[in-house]
């Protein structure tokens, strides 16, 4: 498994690529990327923000989870912090398992649980000013059914 | 002596990302009831704990969790990763 935490962009080709490329077993990986909203143009850009130490420990707890739960062959979430423009890649889970079923559920879990309890706190920088995004219900809610 | 850190905006209300602070509090609730009566600062960030989550040594926990042997305290908002 693999789980790293930067500011840097992330190159979604080679690391999809490089995971199937040693994930020997596998008959299936999901890959899902998150993209920063442009809200129609209106936002200039988006700031993440972290908590060092807690974020990798935090994720790699969730991680862990979801390969026992669905014997996954291997995982690896990529989460960016910083200034994001609209467009740009925040984040990517890949999951791998010997069928479909297990690598969809898996990354599901996986992002449902990054949304709600991997301490990240993202702020919209628009031409009206700054804003904390706030965290929808739906979202905690949503762990529930794990 | 405990590491008390804040995020988001926590932070921008104390004014600070992280302090070391000289407690006796018990627990997390007691941290925050003095914490409160220090200045008004503390007061307009712990104004609503239903928008507060907490963590102990980087561990999710709760406002009731004892604070002996916790060396980090760490304040936030509700997490919005993803």
């Amino acid at each position: 498994m693999q789980v790293t935490v930067q500011a840097e962009p992330f190159d979604l080709g080679a690391l999809s690529n490089a995971f199937a490329a040693q994930v020997g077993g596998a008959g299936a990986v999901v890959t899902f990327t998150g993209l920063v909203r442009d809200n129609g143009g209106t936002l200039a850009a988006m700031e993440i923000e972290h908590y060092p130490g807690m974020t990798e420990k935090a994720i790699s707890g969730m991680v862990e989870q979801a390969m026992l739960r669905w014997s996954l062959i291997d995982a690896l979430v990529v989460h960016r912090h910083g200034l994001l423009a609209g467009g740009e890649a925040i984040m990517m889970v890949a999951t791998a398992a010997r069928h479909r079923a297990e690598a969809f559920a898996a990354a599901e879990f996986l992002m449902d649980y990054l949304k709600s309890r991997a301490p990240f706190w993202k702020k919209e920088l628009s031409t009206d000013g700054a804003e904390w995004v706030a965290a929808r219900d739906e979202d905690e809610a949503a762990l529930n059914r794990w | 002596m405990i590491d008390v850190l804040y995020f988001a905006w926590v932070r921008e209300r104390i004014g600070v990302p992280r302090e070391k602070l000289d407690t006796q509090a018990a627990t997390v609730m007691d941290l925050i009831a003095e914490l409160k009566a220090r200045e008004e600062r503390y007061a307009w960030a712990f104004g609503d704990l239903a928008s507060l989550r907490v963590a102990l040594d980087q561990e999710l926990s709760s406002f009731d969790a004892p604070l002996a042997g916790v060396r980090e305290v760490a304040f936030f908002p509700p997490m919005t990763g993803g």
